[in-house]
């Protein structure tokens, strides 16, 4: 299993047709503390890099993107009350749903972790 | 743009890596350890903030024949030495100049203690309005730092004895610190019980290393001071007070006292005879979702007023806000729409303050 990441800070963890999405720890520091997530339904088709869900921060209101195309199978259902566990643990518990991938091949257009850190060495 | 200003304590923000930005020209700490986690310190615990970049003058002189009793919508000759005052100053449109406190240091003596951004204007006002006396700003040289928190009066009575930590609300006291003379007032912009401590900037960074010693106590940044004052319905000049609107409007008439002159009394007389077009509204939001300051009030699908302040209150778990609208729906329980971009949130007007359980008056 690996990781891929996207311009816009989302990460997508590949196993077989399945993606599980999330923010990076570099956006979630970003935003500061996370206070609500708007998680998609189950069942909503996304578009790559079109739009997924919505996270809001003490700071700031933001989109999330979807990292690759395909179909919401499931959502981390606790970031509904819980939504800091995305500050704990971007990367890990603090995904927000899983995507059946319509084009596993999509990922080529996304960054490796070596990528993505050489990325925001750029910003 | 004018260079900001720093305050003597910048660099130990930054070594502390606080996240900064510029308020009121000044570069300030917004967060250190995150703005949550320092609200929450402030309501179990005790903070600290660096408010040096607030202003202070010092009047000298007879309060009532060199004008300053007519400067302000609160009589300064009745505040007893040792108490201190909460109003404003206001354009001759009633509109709201600056939101000031006034201590009352002697009986030809007073503080006044103005927000970052205004101050420089507030001098001349304030300069211009007196017919005698003098005003000097003290700005400069006069640090500040408010220690606030349940726990406020055990680290005060622990560092400096006796001095000012049994003060009641708004009563303020002169007392050595570190050698030097300072004011420790009860007051604060928290909600919680706490202290507003003033002394010579050169004490500052020593009076912050002191207090911080204490365990009990957190550095806090601005992120988390406008938190913990929306939650207890604190108006912020520059978000929910302006030139342009009046303390009637603001909600604040009790700091308007109309048995004495000041200017913008008759501006406020007349809008009290032809009646309010808009009133502030205090609202709380459905959900977790945060309303922000611009975004848009709706009701019955109508644009009817603007947010002006709001976030997500960690201690209600929902979005808080305070905006204008039209006084027919400023009634509790009224609901409003809030909007913003392709985002709405279903909120319903509400009492002030929004958290009821500080420890402001314990």
């Amino acid at each position: 299993m690996s990781y891929f990441f996207s311009k816009e800070h989302e990460w997508v963890k590949v196993s077989g047709t399945t993606g599980t999405v999330g923010i990076s720890e570099h956006a979630a520091h970003e935003l500061g503390d996370v206070t609500f997530v708007e998680l998609p339904q189950v069942g909503k088709v996304v578009k790559q890099f079109g739009g997924l869900a919505a996270i809001e921060s003490v700071k700031a209101a933001s989109d999330i993107y979807a990292p690759v195309s395909g179909k919401v199978i499931a959502i981390n259902e606790t970031l509904e009350n819980t939504p800091e566990v995305v500050n704990e643990s971007a990367e890990e518990s603090g995904w927000i749903c899983v995507i059946e991938m319509s084009d596993p091949s999509e990922v080529e257009q996304l960054m490796t972790k070596e990528a993505y850190d050489a990325y925001l060495k750029g910003l | 743009m004018e260079q900001l200003k720093s305050t003597p304590l910048t660099s130990h923000h930054r070594a502390l890596g606080a996240l900064m930005a510029p308020f009121g020209g000044w570069d300030m700490p917004i967060q250190y350890e995150g703005i949550i986690a320092e609200h929450r310190a402030c309501r179990d615990q005790a903070a600290l903030f660096d408010i040096c970049h607030m202003g202070e003058f010092i009047f000298s002189g007879d309060i009532v024949k060199d004008g300053l009793e007519d400067v302000f919508t609160f009589s300064v000759a009745s505040i007893p030495v040792g108490r201190s005052k909460y109003g404003f100053l206001l354009n001759e449109a009633g509109g709201i100049i600056d939101d000031l406190i006034v201590f009352r240091l002697a009986e030809d003596k007073a503080m006044i203690v103005v927000n970052a951004a205004t101050a420089d204007n507030d001098f001349e006002v304030i300069g211009s309005r007196l017919k005698g006396g003098g005003l000097a700003n003290v700005t400069g040289v006069t640090g500040k730092l408010d220690l606030q928190g349940p726990h406020s009066r055990v680290v005060m009575e622990r560092l400096f004895g006796a001095a000012g930590s049994n003060l009641p609300y708004f009563k303020f006291t002169t007392a050595k610190i570190l050698g030097f003379e300072a004011i420790v007032s009860r007051t604060g912009y928290t909600g919680e019980l706490g202290y507003e401590i003033f002394i010579p900037n050169e004490k500052i960074v020593e009076l912050w290393e002191l207090i911080l010693s204490d365990d009990r106590v957190k550095p806090a940044g601005l992120g988390s001071r406008d938190l913990l004052r929306l939650e207890v319905g604190y108006s912020l000049y520059g978000s929910d007070l302006s030139e342009t609107i009046t303390p009637l409007e603001a909600g604040l008439e009790s700091f308007v006292n109309f048995d004495k002159e000041f200017i913008g009394k008759g501006a406020l007389l007349s809008q009290k005879q032809s009646g309010l077009t808009r009133v502030k509204v205090p609202f709380k939001v459905g959900s977790r979702r945060s309303p922000r300051h611009d975004y848009t009030i709706m009701s019955a699908g109508e644009n009817v007023g603007i947010v002006t302040s709001g976030a997500f209150s960690p201690m209600l778990g929902c979005g808080i806000g305070i905006g204008f609208v039209p006084p027919n729906l400023a009634t509790p329980g009224t609901p409003l729409t809030i909007c913003h971009d392709k985002v709405s949130m279903e909120a319903e007007v509400c009492n002030l303050p929004f958290f009821k359980g500080g420890s402001l008056r314990s």
